[in-house]
């Protein structure tokens, strides 16, 4: 199967190289779900696994795209190759997407060593697209040292990143006390470091008492990581430094315990899961496709000859016998 | 559960005008074709919207330009898509550009040039028309 | 056939469709209007006499039988040489002001010489300007104390200022004897024209700047023109433009007294700029509404006591964005009916477009007709013989009514979101003006307005129109001639006005005198700009769809 004229092993070694033609196409076809997609990132998964993640999480109109910008440029200025997937809603109604968010990061778009990926999350939930677990390990596969995933900003359930990524930043702002109350205990597991970005706006003392709070709730584990809360402004870049720090201080938390194998291991497993249901649903429609059978299941649920379980028993049946 | 291949344009705003009334009405429309539209905002250089649609694996570029630098900027573009082996990307315009510049411009490898007065929906078929053909 | 082909259905249409009676703001507008419509209207309190408070009818007593308006026609092209040759053109034929359009790369606040202009020098027949040599050769032969120069600068209108008034000082013109107006309304560009550069607040330091050295150096000069043109060529609808436009111009007044100027002091010299588009009384009560809320907003409000203060003094440009590109000669006749209205309308000030606009920059014989119709409007048309004669119209006065209440409907919004330039961080007016701007291309593609020749009434293939030839020479000659220039200065002097200016750009204190004296010691546009960015920063928008 070839690509852009090439063999597999052609592109897999250009996406090693770092070449971005390559990988901004794949990409594309990564969302796409073409299947040959699939027979590359077979041969990039072995190289992958060795970037620092990072996930950025929160409401619209938090601030994550102005401390995305912070966090690229002092990652620069530490000389780290950095990469950037930002997640933008798709439009339910025609299912397509304004992805705008490279405005805000793109005086970096001069910098060579800083990639960035807008994608649409095509209708997935979970604050992220179908295609961003993969998209992260061509990334990482392109070797950049860090890659940092933003989550689109539509609510509180946007947790897949936290399983994706190793680091994990939820941005929070003031103003916010009440939904942080109705989180209460869940909100432990939301984020490693708990950013309080607009903390010059007033509320904020109140916001800050309020997670540091709810995270007393849950008494710690010796030796595990405690969530810190770290107050930014991203438009003055107060509290950057401090926000680098408590960045630092989880990775090398988890570099010093077993909890790196512990984050590679929950993200496997979400992405087999990913994969799994994917791949399952796609093999066993595939024989559907075209037959017009799909229409007339439907059409039985609707005329009340048979309803949505029987018929899903049938094609999975179906399905079995001509294994 | 293999859909149609979604179709991503990278809007662009090359050179110094920000009239961007056109462009984000363009953008709006793409986007209610379904289409996935990334807009670069203001003030691009050539550079920087290449470098932008190749990280981002687009489909075609739209170029707006209303401050009369369209004969400096498209040939740029077209050279630099060459170099970054981009050339089979869908390139179109639209902005205030005459009559005799736009067959220039065609002949360059620009697909089409869209002037003041043009129905969105032609601009939708038209990019359609082109790449669901690939 | 008399009637065409489609006349029965487009009658069915507009029955049916009730598009075909909304005005472009979108207000339903009944099939006819009576005393009832205007049971509301005090005609003492709401309307007055011309010249008289409100000022719904007009700031002056006799309006037109006085004086006409000015006749203002661009007076722009590429070089400075060519656009002297144009405005003395303009003035010979008839017309009474001239505005000066930049180029791109000045109005970006960069010199000719900058990688980043490439292509773009002289470029949408604005004029080039980086030093005060320009300036010089652009004024040449210009009465300066006569002819009244509308300057369309924003973010660089200080440095333009500093040009105008050394050249003029260089002929032994001082600063007071010189009249005209700079654009200067640096909300509108983060709201809608998007020609920015410095964050919000160091650009409105640099507004009220020029506005404090107009009102202590220069009493005919109106150091700021507050501008709904631009805001409705993005896409805003008449009420916006008219809400949005007097919500910049309030904020300006608090801004300058802030600064510690006395209301009285400066908003006299407050001028503005609108737009008139293709519905005719819209247009009208869109100036109306305008006086009326000024006047009252600056009386009670802001307790201005000097009555010129209360004027609502106003600017007008035919509708750019109403232009066609196919059969532009149907835009003579727009423009025509625009104009009509804006003097019908009470403006001060007149800029008619030429009809190939939407394909290039004018051409001459376009040009000259452009002007013509606003001297048929002034001398054959009769409507300048009698004051306001459209007051006391019950469609009008309505109507009129009707923008005034959606204006502090928008007033109470903006205000909710903490005042204008908050609303300009939350993306306010760029959302409101970009769903405007697809709602009205939606219409038109929907057939729900027709716009003849566009999307009804077609003919195939384009009309060749005559074309204004540019010089593709031009860039490099005037990329030398500023080399030429830089080099004759005294580098050392320039590099301590550099310095001198960012000092001032870190602290508070005033600019305009500084860059008088740096502009006659050669400084650049591109380097008294460049200077305050290193201190002040540059501006960024996110993408608001």
């Amino acid at each position: 199967m070839p690509f852009l004229g090439e063999s597999i092993e052609e592109t897999v070694q250009k996406i090693l190289a770092g070449d971005r033609r390559t990988s901004g196409r794949l990409i594309t076809r990564l969302e796409d779900g073409d299947d040959w997609g699939k027979e590359i990132m077979k041969r990039l998964f072995p190289r992958t696994g060795r970037s620092m993640t990072l996930g950025l999480t929160g409401a619209g109109g938090s601030g994550k795209s102005s401390l995305l910008n912070h966090l690229i440029e002092r990652f620069r200025k530490m000389g780290k190759t950095v990469g950037v997937i930002a997640v933008d809603p798709s439009s339910p109604f025609s299912g397509g997407a304004f992805l705008g968010d490279r405005i805000r990061i793109q005086h970096h778009t001069r910098d060579d060593k800083v990639y960035i990926r807008s994608m649409a999350s095509r209708g997935y939930l979970g604050g992220l697209a179908r295609a961003t677990t993969e998209a992260l390990r061509v990334m990482e596969a392109m070797g950049f040292d860090v890659v940092m995933v933003e989550t689109l900003g539509a609510g509180q359930d946007e947790i897949d990143v936290i399983r994706l990524v190793q680091t994990c930043l939820l941005v929070i702002t003031p103003g916010m006390g009440d939904e942080i109350q109705a989180l209460k205990a869940g909100i432990m597991e939301i984020g490693d470091i708990f950013v309080l970005n607009k903390s010059d706006l007033d509320g904020s003392i109140q916001v800050l008492r309020s997670i540091e709070a709810t995270l007393s709730l849950k008494p710690g584990q010796e030796g595990e990581w405690k969530p810190k809360v770290i107050s930014t402004v991203a438009t003055s870049g107060e509290g950057i430094d401090d926000l680098m720090e408590g960045i630092m201080a989880h990775q090398d938390y988890l570099h010093n315990n077993d909890a790196m194998e512990r984050a590679a291991f929950q993200r496997v497993e979400q992405e087999l899961g990913l994969i799994f249901r994917d791949e399952l649903e796609r093999v066993i429609f595939k024989g559907l496709k075209g037959t017009g059978k799909k229409r007339r299941y439907i059409r039985s649920i609707i005329d009340g000859k048979s309803d949505p379980y029987t018929v899903i028993e049938e094609i999975l049946e179906t399905f079995l016998k001509e294994r | 559960m293999q859909e149609k291949r979604k179709i991503r344009i990278l809007l662009a705003k090359p050179g110094l005008d920000g009239h961007d009334r056109g462009i984000k009405v363009v953008a709006r429309a793409l986007r209610d074709a379904g289409m996935e539209v990334i807009y670069s905002g203001l003030h691009q250089t050539p550079e920087q919207i290449v470098n932008t649609a190749l990280q981002e694996g687009v489909d075609g570029i739209g170029l707006s330009i209303l401050s009369g630098a369209h004969n400096t900027i498209f040939p740029k573009m077209m050279a630099l898509l060459k170099e970054k082996g981009l050339s089979d990307l869908l390139v179109f315009g639209g902005g205030t550009i005459p009559p005799k510049d736009r067959e220039r411009l065609k002949t360059m490898g620009v697909g089409e040039i869209f002037t003041s007065g043009t129905d969105t929906r032609d601009i939708v078929n038209y990019i359609k028309g082109v790449l669901e053909k690939v | 056939m008399a009637f065409g082909k489609r006349s029965k259905r487009q009658d069915l249409d507009l029955q049916s469709s009730p598009m075909a009676f909304k005005n472009l703001s979108g207000f339903v507008i009944d099939p006819v209007y009576g005393t009832e419509n205007i049971a509301q209207l005090d005609v003492e309190r709401d309307l007055g006499g011309p010249g008289e408070f409100p000022f719904t009818r007009g700031i002056h007593k006799t309006m037109y039988r006085g004086r006409l308006w000015t006749i203002r026609q661009l007076g722009s092209l590429g070089s400075s040489g060519e656009a002297n040759m144009r405005i003395r053109n303009l003035l010979a034929m008839g017309a009474t002001g001239v505005s000066i359009c930049l180029d791109m790369p000045t109005i970006m606040g960069r010199d000719s010489d900058d990688p980043l202009c490439e292509g773009e020098v002289g470029s949408s027949g604005g004029v080039a300007i980086d030093s005060i040599a320009d300036v010089r050769q652009l004024m040449d032969g210009i009465d300066l104390d006569q002819v009244s120069i509308n300057w369309v600068c924003n973010a660089q209108s200080c440095v333009i200022l500093a040009f105008f008034v050394a050249v003029a000082e260089e002929r032994g013109i001082s600063a007071d004897k010189l009249a005209g107006t700079l654009q200067n309304d640096i909300l509108k560009e983060y709201q809608a024209q998007k020609s920015y550069y410095f964050p919000p607040r160091s650009s409105m330091r640099l507004t009220v700047d020029t506005i404090k050295y107009c009102c202590r150096h220069m009493p005919r000069f109106n150091p700021i023109s507050i501008s709904g043109y631009h805001l409705a060529s993005a896409g805003a609808n008449p009420i916006q433009e008219l809400a949005f436009t007097l919500a910049n111009g309030f904020t300006y007044v608090e801004e300058t007294i802030k600064a510690g100027v006395d209301v009285d002091q400066f908003a006299p010299r407050l001028s503005f700029f609108f737009k008139v588009h293709n519905d005719f009384f819209e247009n009208i009560a869109k100036f109306r509404a305008a006086r009326r809320i000024w006047a009252r907003a600056m009386k009670e409000k802001y307790r201005a006591k000097d009555d010129r203060s209360w004027l609502f003094r106003v600017h007008t440009q035919t509708a750019g964005s109403s232009l066609t590109a196919q059969q532009p000669e149907n835009n003579i006749i727009r423009t025509t009916l625009q104009a009509l209205s804006a003097v019908l309308a009470g403006t001060q000030s007149l800029h008619t477009n030429a009809f190939d606009e939407a394909h290039s920059i004018p051409s001459a014989r376009s040009e000259k007709l452009a002007l013509r119709t606003q001297q048929i409007i002034a001398h054959e048309s009769g409507v300048i013989h009698t004051v306001d004669p459209l007051g006391g119209s019950y469609y009008l006065e309505s109507l009129t009514n009707k923008m005034e209440e959606e204006s502090y409907r928008y007033f109470e919004k903006i205000e909710q979101l903490g005042g204008v330039l908050k609303g300009i961080e939350k993306g306010f007016f760029q959302r409101e003006i970009a769903d405007s701007a697809y709602q009205y291309q939606k219409d038109i593609e929907n057939k729900r307005r027709i716009i003849v020749g566009l999307n009804e009434y077609r003919e195939d293939g384009e009309e060749p129109i005559e074309m204004r030839e540019t010089d593709p020479t031009f860039e490099t000659r005037k990329i030398a001639e500023l080399k030429a220039f830089k080099s004759q200065r005294n580098q050392q002097r320039v590099s301590a006005r550099i310095e001198q200016i960012r000092e001032v750009a870190r602290g508070d204190g005033d600019f305009m005198p500084l860059f008088i004296e740096a502009v006659k010691d050669g400084l650049t546009l591109g380097e008294i700009i460049g200077a305050m960015r290193d201190v002040f920063g540059e501006y960024r928008e996110e993408a608001i769809f």
